[in-house]
C-alpha cells in the first residue's frame, strides 16, 4: 500500500470524467476530488493481503499445493516455501492491482492531452529502496534454512553428536535405474526400472526418526535423486559425491524419480522410498542378507568413496552399465 | 564517445569486483576466468573510447543542442547490393558440415569461402558497389 | 571496407554512383543506378545490405521456425494428456522437447528480437541510414539461415535429431551416450547462430555508438535501442562462452579429447559451468528487447513520456550486469556450487526487474490509455512477466530450488517468462511497427481476437503446470503413472496449449487480410515519438530524406506537438519544421 499512495502524490490526482474542463487539465486536475476508483484498490488490495493469510486458516504455513515435508529437511524447506510463496502472491496481486487499478482509471476518455510529467525522483527512490528490503530478508530466511537443509553429521561418522545411529547409504545412479547399498549392515539392493508402467522400481529401506547419510554418485550420465515428499532433488554428478542427510519423521512409502534428462528410458527412471521404524528396518536389513541381497549381489560395491574434501575428485570409473534393453 | 566509454568502463569495473568476490569465495577457475574475461571486454575497448573522447573534436552526435544541419555531409560510403555475404554464409555452412559428414565437403566450402573473399576484396577496391 | 567514420571531415564516397546517403543524391534516387532500387524478387534478397531487408528476413525465418517449435510443443502436450499415451515413442519425444527448446531459443526467441525487429528499427531509432557494417549485417543473416538449415536438417540424419535436451548435459551429449550426426550438427548449428548473434551485436553497437544523429545523445536514444544496446554487450560476453563450450564438447566427441569426461579426468560439471555462463545471459539476451518493445509501446499508447528514462537505463544495465553473475542458479542442486553467492546475486535481479515495473505502471499513470493491438499485448506481457518474476524470486532461493528443481513448477515458470517477454511483447512488437515496415495497418478486430485467445490460453496453460511440479511432476518426462494424480491438470494444460495454438489462426487470417485489402497506414499511425516514426511508412532506402531536431528522446512528438515542450526536460524548444538531411553539402 506504502507504494500505491505514495505514488499518488507525484502526479496528477485522477480526474472524475465529470470534472474534466475544457482548458486547464492539470489545474482541474488537482482540485478535483477523489474518485470513487480509490475505496475499491484499498478494499481490492486489503483482499490481495487478506486472501493468503485466510487460506492459512489455522495453519501459519499454506501449502499451495506443495508437500509439507516428510523429512526434517524438507519440512524447513518448506516452511520458507510457504513464507515466499506468501510474500510472492501478496506483492504480486498489489502489483498487479496497481495495473488493472491505472488501466481502468485512465484509459482513454477524451483526446485531451495528458500532463506530460517523466520522473519523480522520491518516489523512484522508494521504489527501488523497498524491494531492496524485500530482497534483504528473504535472502536472511533462505540462508538460515539453506543451513539447516545443507547440514550434515561428519561424513562417514556413524553416531550424530547425541549419541543416535547414523545409518549410511550409499545410492548410485545408472543408465537406467537406482543402486542402494548399505555398507554398515552389507546389504545392496539394485534395480532397473523399465519394467512396465506399474512398476516403482527399486526401493530405498530407511528407518524413520534417525539420521541417515545419503551418498550420491553416478555411473554414468547426470542423474537427479528427487523425492517429492522429502522436498529435495540432488544430481548424482559422475566424477562428484554428493552428500546429504535425511531426518525422515514418519514412516511411509514415498515415490522418487530421476529428474534430469539422461537418455531413453529417464522417465521411467523410478524409485521409492519406505521408512519404517527403527526396529522393523533391523528386521528388514537381516531378511535382505538372507535373502541373499548383500553388496557383492547388488553388483558394483561402492564402498570406495574418494576423499571427501574435493568435489571434483573422479569416482572410480565403473565399466558401462549393462543397457541391454528390452523393448518397452 | 564519453558516455560509451563510461558505459563500457562500468562494465569493465563490475564485472572486476564480481570476480574478484568470487574467487574468494568459491576458488573456482572456470567461472573466475570468464569474469576475468568479461572484466577485460568492458576495460578495454571503453578505456580506448575514453582516450578518444579526449583527443577528438566532440562528435554533434554528443551535442544536446546540435542541429541537423551540423550534421550535413557524409556519413560514410555505404556498400550497395552484394552477393558476397550470401556466398561466405553458405561457405561457412558447408565448412561446418565437413565436420559432420566428412571431407568431400570440403571442397565446395573452401571454393565458396575463397571466392567469397576475392569477391568482397574486389568488390571493396571497386567502392562498394558490386 | 567503407567504414571510415568521420562525420565532420565530410569525405565522399569513392564510388560516385554508391548510396551517398546524406548528400543530395540520397532525396532522388532515380540519378544512380541499382542501389536504391536494387535487384528484384530472388535476387534482391540474395544480395541486398539493407538493414530493412535483412531484417524482415529475419523476422520471417524466425517466425516459421516459431510455428515449427510451436507444433512440437502441442506434439508434447498431447502426448502428456493422459498417463500412457503413446503418440511418440520415447525417443521421439526426447528430440522433439530437445528441438521444441532449442529451435524457440536460439532460432526464435534471440533472432526475431535483435536480428529481427531491432535490425529493423534501431538504426531509424538513431536517426542511421543502415547498419554500421551493412555486409557483415547479411552474412548474419546467412550465418543464421545456415545454422536454422542445419538444425532442422538434422531431423532427416540416420539417429534422428539431438535428443538430450536444449542444455546438452556433458556426458549425457558425449559421443557414447549421443551418437549420430544429429547432435553433430545441433552442435554446428550452435555454432553458426552464435557466429551470427556476434556480428549482430556488433553491427549493433557501432550503430548505437557511431550513428546516431547530430543531437541524439545517448541520453536521448529510445529505450528499445538502449536495450538493444545492451544486450549487444551481452551476446558479447555469452556468445564466445558458448562456441567454445561447443567446440570443445565437439573436440569430445570426435577427437578423442576428455574435458568433459570423467574417465580421461574431465570435468562434466565443467560443460554447466560455461554453458550457464552463456544460458543465463542468453536468458536476458531473449528478454530486455522485448521490454525495450513494451518500453517503446507504452508512452505512444499513454500520450506521455517514458516514465523514468534514466532510471530505466540503469535498470537495464544493472539487469544486464548481474545477469552474467548468477550463471549458477541452475546448477544449485549440483552440490559443487557456491550458493549464496549465487542466490543473493540472483535476488538482487528482482530490484531493477522491479524498478522497471514501476516506471511502466509510472508511464501510464495519469495517461490517456487507448488499448489497440500492440497495448493489449503489452498488458499481456505485464502480467504474464509479473507472474514469471514472482516465482523466478522464488527460485532464487537455493532450498526452494532443491524442492522444485527440474519439476514443472521451473518449466511453468520460464514459460511464463519466456512466452511473456517473447510471444507477448514480441507481437506488440511486431502489431507495433508492422505499419512502418509495410505501410499498411493489421486488423484491429482480429488483433484483438488474437489477443484474447492467446492470453486465456496461456494462463490456462501454464497455472495447472505449477501445480504439477509442485505435485513431483518432472520436466522431460514422455509419460507417468495414472496413480500420480496428475492427470487432470495435464489434460487442462494441454487444453490452453491448444487454445494457445489455435490463437495463431487470427493471425494468420490477420496477415491474410492485411495483404489483401491494405489499409494504408501513413507515417504515423499511432502518433508515435520515436524517429522511426518520422519518416515514410516504409523508410525510404537510408531512411531519412529529413530530420526534426532532437532534443528529447521523442523527436517526432516534440515535432508533432509543439506547445507541450514547454514541459518536456532538456534544451531549447525545436524549432517549427523540419531540416533537410544533408541541407549544406
Amino acid at each position: 500500500m506504502t507504494a500505491v499512495n505514495a505514488f499518488t502524490n507525484g502526479s496528477p490526482t485522477p480526474l472524475p470524467s465529470g470534472a474534466r474542463a475544457a482548458s486547464g487539465a492539470s489545474e482541474a486536475a488537482a482540485a478535483a476530488p477523489r474518485s470513487p476508483g480509490r475505496k475499491w484498490t484499498r478494499w481490492a488490495a486489503g483482499l490481495a493481503v487478506a486472501a493468503p493469510l485466510a487460506l492459512a486458516g489455522c495453519n501459519a504455513y499454506p501449502g499451495y499445493g506443495a508437500s509439507s515435508g516428510a523429512t526434517k529437511q524438507g519440512h524447513d524447506t518448506f516452511k520458507l516455501f510457504s513464507g515466499m510463496m506468501t510474500t510472492g502472491i501478496i506483492i504480486g496481486s498489489l502489483v498487479a492491482l496497481l495495473i488493472i487499478w491505472t488501466v481502468l482509471r485512465y484509459r482513454r476518455r477524451s483526446d485531451d492531452m495528458p500532463r506530460q510529467f517523466h520522473e519523480n525522483i522520491p518516489i523512484e527512490i522508494l521504489y527501488t529502496a523497498v524491494p531492496i528490503v524485500i530482497v534483504a530478508v528473504l535472502f536472511l530466511f533462505t540462508v538460515l534454512t539453506e543451513n539447516n537443509v545443507d547440514a550434515t553429521v561428519p561424513i562417514n561418522a556413524t553416531v550424530t553428536s547425541t549419541g543416535t545411529p547414523v545409518v549410511d547409504i550409499r545410492v548410485t545412479a545408472f543408465q537406467w535405474g537406482w543402486r542402494f547399498d548399505y555398507p554398515g549392515l552389507n546389504v545392496g539392493i539394485a534395480g532397473e526400472t523399465t519394467n512396465g508402467p506399474n512398476d516403482h522400481g527399486p526401493q530405498m529401506v530407511l528407518p524413520a526418526g534417525e539420521t541417515v547419510q545419503v551418498t550420491l554418485m553416478s555411473d554414468d550420465v547426470i542423474h537427479g535423486f528427487y523425492v517429492r515428499d522429502f522436498n529435495f532433488s540432488r544430481y548424482a554428478l559422475p566424477g562428484v559425491t554428493n552428500f546429504f542427510d535425511l531426518n525422515v519423521l514418519h514412516t511411509g512409502t514415498y515415490n522418487g524419480q530421476c529428474t534430469q534428462i539422461c537418455g531413453l528410458y529417464h522417465t521411467e527412471m523410478l524409485f521409492s522410498v519406505r521408512a519404517v521404524s527403527p526396529s522393523a528396518f533391523a528386521a528388514w536389513a537381516s531378511g535382505e542378507v538372507r535373502a541373499g541381497h548383500t553388496l557383492e549381489r547388488s553388483g558394483n560395491p561402492s564402498t570406495n568413496i574418494p576423499p571427501v574434501d574435493t568435489h571434483l575428485t573422479p569416482s572410480i570409473p565403473s565399466p558401462p552399465p549393462s543397457t541391454t534393453k528390452g523393448s518397452p | 564517445m564519453r558516455v560509451d566509454g563510461l558505459f563500457l568502463i562500468f562494465i569493465g569495473v563490475f564485472f572486476g569486483i564480481i570476480a574478484v568476490v568470487y574467487w574468494f569465495f568459491s576458488y573456482e577457475d572456470a567461472g573466475f576466468l570468464m569474469l576475468i574475461g568479461s572484466a577485460l571486454l568492458g576495460l578495454l575497448p571503453g578505456s580506448y573510447y575514453l582516450w578518444w573522447a579526449h583527443n577528438m573534436k566532440p562528435q554533434v552526435d554528443d551535442d544536446p543542442d546540435a542541429s541537423i544541419a551540423e550534421g550535413a555531409g557524409t556519413v560514410d560510403a555505404f556498400p550497395g547490393s552484394s552477393i558476397w555475404p550470401f556466398i561466405l554464409g553458405m561457405g561457412a555452412m558447408f565448412a561446418v558440415l565437413t565436420f559432420v559428414f566428412g571431407l568431400w565437403l570440403a571442397p565446395i566450402a573452401a571454393a565458396l569461402i575463397v571466392s567469397a573473399a576475392i569477391g568482397v576484396t574486389v568488390e571493396s577496391r571497386r567502392g562498394g558497389a558490386v | 571496407m567503407t567504414t571510415t567514420i568521420e562525420r565532420p571531415e565530410l569525405i565522399e564516397p569513392e564510388d560516385p554512383g554508391g548510396p551517398d546517403l546524406h548528400g543530395p543524391a540520397a532525396q532522388h534516387g532515380d540519378g544512380d543506378h541499382g542501389h536504391h532500387e536494387g535487384p528484384s524478387g530472388l535476387l534482391n534478397w540474395l544480395t541486398s545490405t539493407d538493414h530493412k531487408m535483412i531484417g524482415k528476413s529475419y523476422m520471417i525465418t524466425s517466425l516459421v521456425i516459431f510455428f515449427i517449435a510451436g507444433v512440437m510443443a502441442l506434439v508434447i502436450r498431447a502426448q502428456l494428456t493422459s498417463p500412457t499415451a503413446s503418440i511418440v515413442s520415447f525417443q521421439n519425444y526426447n528430440v522433439l522437447f530437445t528441438m521444441h527448446g532449442s529451435l524457440m531459443l536460439y532460432l526464435f526467441a534471440g533472432p526475431f528480437a535483435f536480428g529481427g525487429l531491432a535490425n529493423y528499427i534501431v538504426p531509424l531509432q538513431v536517426g542511421a541510414p543502415d547498419m554500421a557494417f551493412p555486409r557483415l549485417n547479411a552474412l548474419s543473416y546467412w550465418l543464421y539461415l545456415g545454422g536454422s538449415v542445419t538444425m532442422l536438417s538434422s531431423f532427416f540424419v540416420a539417429g534422428g535429431a539431438a535428443s538430450y535436451g536444449w542444455v546438452a548435459y556433458a556426458p549425457l551429449s558425449n559421443a557414447i551416450n549421443s551418437p549420430g550426426a544429429g547432435a553433430d550438427l545441433w552442435l554446428m548449428s550452435l555454432g553458426l547462430t552464435g557466429f551470427s548473434a556476434i556480428f549482430t551485436a556488433v553491427n549493433l553497437v557501432a550503430t548505437i555508438f557511431y550513428l546516431r544523429a547530430p543531437g541524439m545523445t545517448m541520453f536521448r536514444v529510445p529505450i528499445f535501442s538502449w536495450n538493444m544496446l545492451v544486450t549487444g554487450i551481452l551476446i558479447l560476453i555469452a556468445f564466445p562462452v558458448l562456441f567454445g563450450a561447443v567446440v570443445l564438447l565437439f573436440c569430445d566427441r570426435h577427437f578423442g579429447t576428455h574435458i568433459y569426461s570423467v574417465q580421461g579426468g574431465g570435468v562434466p560439471v565443467l560443460w554447466q559451468h560455461l554453458f550457464w555462463f552463456f544460458g543465463h545471459p542468453e536468458v536476458y539476451i531473449l528478454a530486455l528487447p522485448y521490454f525495450g518493445m513494451v518500453t517503446d509501446i507504452l508512452p505512444v499508447f499513454s500520450r506521455k513520456p517514458l516514465f523514468g528514462y534514466k532510471g530505466m537505463v540503469f535498470a537495464t544495465m544493472s539487469i544486464a550486469a548481474l545477469s552474467t553473475g548468477v550463471w549458477a542458479h541452475h546448477m544449485f542442486t549440483t552440490g559443487v556450487v557456491l550458493l549464496p553467492f549465487f542466490s543473493l546475486l540472483s535476488y538482487l535481479i528482482a530490484v531493477p526487474t522491479g524498478i522497471k515495473f514501476f516506471n511502466w505502471i509510472g508511464t501510464m499513470w495519469g495517461g490517456q490509455l487507448s488499448f489497440q493491438t500492440p497495448m493489449l499485448f503489452s498488458m499481456g506481457f505485464l502480467f504474464a512477466f509479473l507472474m514469471g518474476g514472482v516465482t523466478g524470486v522464488l527460485l532464487a532461493s537455493p532450498p526452494v530450488d532443491f524442492m522444485t528443481h527440474d519439476t514443472y513448477f521451473v518449466v511453468a515458470h520460464f514459460h511464463q517468462v519466456l512466452i511473456g517477454t517473447t510471444v507477448f511483447a514480441g507481437f506488440a512488437g511486431f502489431y507495433f511497427w508492422y505499419p512502418k515496415m509495410f505501410g499498411r495497418m493489421m486488423n484491429e478486430r482480429l488483433g484483438k481476437l488474437h489477443f484474447w485467445s492467446l492470453f486465456i490460453g496461456f494462463w490456462v496453460t501454464f497455472i495447472p503446470q505449477y501445480q504439477l511440479g509442485l505435485a513431483g511432476m518432472p520436466r522431460r518426462v514422455a509419460d507417468y503413472l495414472p496413480t500420480n494424480g496428475w492427470t487432470t491438470m495435464n489434460v487442462v494444460s494441454t487444453v490452453g496449449a491448444f487454445i494457445i495454438g489455435a490463437s495463431f489462426l487470427f493471425f494468420f487470417v490477420n496477415l491474410w487480410v492485411s495483404w489483401r485489402s491494405p489499409v494504408a497506414a501513413g507515417d504515423n499511425p499511432w502518433d508515435g515519438g520515436a524517429l522511426e516514426w518520422f519518416t515514410s511508412s516504409p523508410p525510404p532506402h537510408h531512411n531519412f530524406t529529413h530530420l526534426p531536431p532532437i532534443r528529447s528522446e521523442r523527436p517526432t512528438w516534440d515535432y508533432n506537438h509543439p506547445e507541450h515542450h514547454k514541459e518536456h526536460r532538456q534544451g531549447a524548444p525545436p524549432q517549427p519544421d523540419t531540416e533537410k538531411v544533408g541541407a549544406s553539402s
